[in-house]
């Protein structure tokens, strides 16, 4: 332990005019978990890139790996050294079973031409056990969980003999307790001597999981800490350079003209018996995990999921939506847990996406669309939710996660909305993005807006809700003010009697 | 059993028996071996062309001018047989190498214009069908040397009375036989083929794994080049002519057949043995409505409602899968 593993000094990194990297020194120990961390765009991405040999930094970079200079990492040779890395998107074959995913390294590695099936298997089914996870190698990966394709590319880089395992943001598409069961795995690996080195924007999970901490900000290390001289606080001011201060919103339930109320909701095999206010510029919170529910009820208050009993009422009136149409025109926005497939267009533009909700009020005496109406929307909503968009013309997949999140918002503030449902709004967006999207909710609240706010993160629901539900496997188990309870409490409330 | 029950083929070969019961109850002339063998010869052609095209579409690619490289390869090999005085041999390596050549034409486009494969073998279609015809001015060739028309039998059956000649095991049938070996040795025993379902599964994740993608890639589109050039020589084996016009259109019905054997086009998914069941399918029904005297506009309807309805299975089998029942 503590002999160095990988060393790199003086790494600096261009693209076009852009700084993405300046003269970063950065080193890891054998056998540490260690985070590396920054907000989008604080050269994180760059810095993997360049430890795995797909990007080469500028002149002047040392790199030492086990205490071998290496004048130049390429992919392969950055293999050959052992390190793999484990990207976001995870690179596994859905068409291959798990036990060929775990392989397949071996392939690229030339020689053999012929594949002896008992030698996959084998390695698969040791490696498996290696890391004591519960994964059969007969599996097809198509058809595993998230979480357990993770797993198979986990295993897949220690089938290689990795020393040093990258993994680039693991947490972003797992449930909280997919994420205890990675990070299991993680000590693990670590007891196993292989070091892991973890990216993340994600505080609570940064401070669970490592032994050491780097932090980068705009392309410059801030530094790097022992994981005891640190904390929450101290973290979050060390990736923005900004302070962030959370308060709860105190006092009793202000109890107004009642939005929405929802008596005795009902989908088989979804949720049950779901009762609920939603008044005036209230923020209810809804607190559960994937799969209590949470989601398929957001659908049915939004027309998608028809419930099969039980009474929306809307301003006292009570309503069927047939679709999302209904619901839209009754004025409810619904901003979706997975903004890359449900909330956005990725490819169309910034312009079009704002505007999507509402193409017929745009459209002029000829039925086409009124490109200056449109525009001035679109930069109305710009500005008032401050969002960092370069030209409206480019696609939205050149945004920050935080401001693609700021556009769908956007694009359902359009329609004037008197019900906001919010699922899981915050999901990889940075810690300052985050913020602002709070600021936001907060602000319509005072323009007398219902937002239900969907979340499993503590913090979020705790601070920023008027009132909270608590959901478990279908039905709202509890409620309270968020002066009653700490975020302990809740956190554990969330997580529930499964254990 | 249950695992069988589960797989696609399974009921792809339950239809394929019901298909056969039921010829052969409305028609005397189904079941018998003579029948049988025709099926095999005249499904041959396709056969061999569907075993490249299931690895062009498990590499997650696809290849409309298969039967325009047929029909050039073809086209040359004849000029050679007839003008330079070839054997059999050189007739297949000729026709063999001018759908390499014409397959790395292809992958080469694919590769380096990232373009859909389904664009770009469109235009070589027509590309290579049109260059032919204006060359050839459309003239069709008949007159092949004696061997070459007599070497397509290689032995045949006589009834035991010997009163009855049926048509024999053929040259292009065995080609078939031993092409389909090939490709599944290929797909299921060698590096290679594991590379080229990693490759139809995921593209991104197979040239981080390091893989040689544009190998990979030549590699497809060479070998249903090389098949479908070998496929062109057994037809005109057995046609005894060569028609510039005959076969490209056909590209549609390889497709079919390869998609009802379960091969995704969606890529990374395909068998050997499903892809033998739907060449099969197909052309036993072909033959069973003509044998039956149905009016051939009933036979692409027919062939269309086949094609929706194992379609509907795979769909019906995927959702179930993906509900985790």
């Amino acid at each position: 332990m503590n002999e160095e593993m990988l060393v790199m000094s003086n790494i600096s990194k261009k693209y076009g005019g852009v700084q993405a990297l300046k003269s970063v020194d950065f080193s890891v120990k054998r056998g540490e978990v260690h985070c590396l961390v920054g907000e989008n765009g604080s050269g994180k991405s760059t810095l993997i890139k360049i430890i795995s040999g797909a990007i080469q930094p500028e002149e002047g970079a040392e790199i030492f790996v086990n205490n071998q200079k290496e004048n130049q990492l390429t992919p392969i040779k950055s293999i050959q050294k052992g390190i793999q890395v484990i990207y976001q998107d995870l690179s596994v074959f859905p068409n291959l079973s798990v036990g060929e995913n775990i392989f397949i390294n071996y392939y690229a590695k030339g020689g053999n031409k012929w594949v002896n099936w008992k030698e996959v298997n084998q390695i698969a089914r040791d490696t498996i056990r290696k890391i004591k996870v519960n994964l059969d190698f007969d599996d097809n990966v198509g058809s595993l969980s998230i979480a357990d394709r993770q797993l198979v590319a986990i295993c897949r880089a220690i089938a290689t003999n990795a020393q040093l395992i990258i993994m680039d943001e693991p947490t972003s598409s797992l449930a909280r307790h997919e994420i205890e069961a990675l990070f299991l795995v993680i000590q693990q690996l670590k007891d196993a001597g292989i070091t892991v080195l973890f990216v993340s924007h994600k505080l609570d999970e940064i401070l669970k999981i490592s032994d050491r901490i780097t932090v980068l900000r705009d392309g410059n290390k801030v530094g790097v800490y022992e994981r005891d001289e640190i904390n929450d606080n101290k973290l979050s001011y060390l990736m923005t350079g900004k302070e962030f201060i959370q308060k709860k919103i105190l006092g009793n339930r202000k109890k107004g003209k009642i939005l929405l109320e929802i008596r005795g909701l009902f989908k088989k095999d979804q949720y049950e018996d779901i009762n609920f206010k939603l008044y005036q510029g209230e923020i209810l919170g809804i607190a559960g995990m994937i799969g209590s529910g949470r989601t398929e009820l957001a659908l049915s208050l939004f027309g998608m999921n028809t419930p099969d009993k039980g009474e929306i009422l809307l301003e006292g009136k009570r309503v069927d939506f047939k679709s999302n149409e209904s619901a839209i025109k009754a004025s409810i926005g619904y901003v979706p847990e997975d903004r890359i497939d449900q909330g956005l267009i990725m490819e169309q533009a910034i312009r079009e996406n704002t505007t999507v909700t509402i193409f017929k009020e745009l459209l002029d005496n000829l039925g086409m669309i009124n490109r200056k109406k449109q525009l001035s929307i679109v930069n109305y909503w710009i500005d008032s939710l401050s969002i960092r968009v370069g030209n409206v013309e480019n696609p939205v997949n050149t945004l920050s996660g935080g401001n693609q999140q700021k556009i769908v918002l956007a694009k359902w503030l359009a329609i004037n909305p008197k019900i906001l449902i919010l699922d899981s709004p915050t999901v990889g967006v940075d810690i300052a993005a985050k913020n602002s999207l709070y600021q936001i909710m907060r602000e319509l609240s005072k323009r007398n807006i219902g937002i239900i706010l969907i979340s499993d993160e503590v913090p979020e629901i705790l601070y920023n809700c008027h009132y909270i539900l608590l959901m478990q496997k279908g039905k709202i188990v509890e409620e309270s003010l968020p002066k009653e309870i700490t975020e302990k409490e809740l956190g554990a409330k969330i997580i529930g009697d499964r254990k | 059993m249950k695992n069988i029950v589960k797989k696609y083929e399974f009921y792809l070969f339950i239809i394929i028996v019901t298909l056969v019961i039921f010829f052969a109850v409305f028609s005397d002339n189904f079941l018998n071996l003579e029948n049988f063998m025709d099926i095999l010869i005249s499904s041959s052609f396709i056969g061999i062309m569907a075993a490249g095209m299931l690895v062009v579409l498990i590499s997650g690619g696809i290849d409309l001018s298969v039967t325009a490289i047929a029909t050039v390869a073809q086209y040359i090999m004849a000029i050679t047989i007839i003008d330079y005085n070839g054997n059999l041999f050189s007739a297949f390596m000729v026709a063999g190498i001018i759908g390499i050549l014409l397959g790395t034409f292809n992958a080469f486009l694919i590769y380096y214009l990232r373009a859909p494969a389904l664009i770009i073998t469109i235009a070589t279609l027509n590309l290579f069908y049109g260059a032919t015809i204006f060359v050839t001015k459309g003239k069709w060739i008949y007159n092949f040397p004696d061997w070459f028309n007599q070497s397509h039998n290689l032995f045949s059956f006589t009834s035991a009375d010997e009163s009855h000649f049926y048509s024999g095991i053929s040259l292009p049938v065995v080609i078939l036989v031993l092409v389909f070996i090939l490709t599944y040795i290929i797909l299921k025993y060698t590096v290679l083929g594991r590379k080229i379902f990693a490759m139809g599964g995921n593209f991104e994740a197979a040239r981080r794994a390091g893989f040689n993608m544009l190998g990979l890639t030549i590699f497809v589109y060479c070998y249903i080049g090389f098949l479908s050039g070998i496929g062109s020589v057994g037809q005109v084996l057995i046609l005894h002519s060569v028609q510039p016009n005959a076969i490209v259109g056909r590209e549609l019905e390889v497709i079919a057949a390869t998609v009802l054997g379960g091969a995704s086009l969606a890529g990374g998914a395909g068998s050997v043995f499903g892809t033998a069941l739907g060449v099969a399918l197909l052309a036993i029904v072909w033959n069973g409505l003509v044998i039956m005297g149905v009016s051939s506009y009933w036979h692409n309807v027919i062939i269309g409602l086949i094609i929706i309805f194992s379609v509907s299975i795979n769909a019906y089998n995927r959702k179930k899968t993906l509900r985790g029942y």
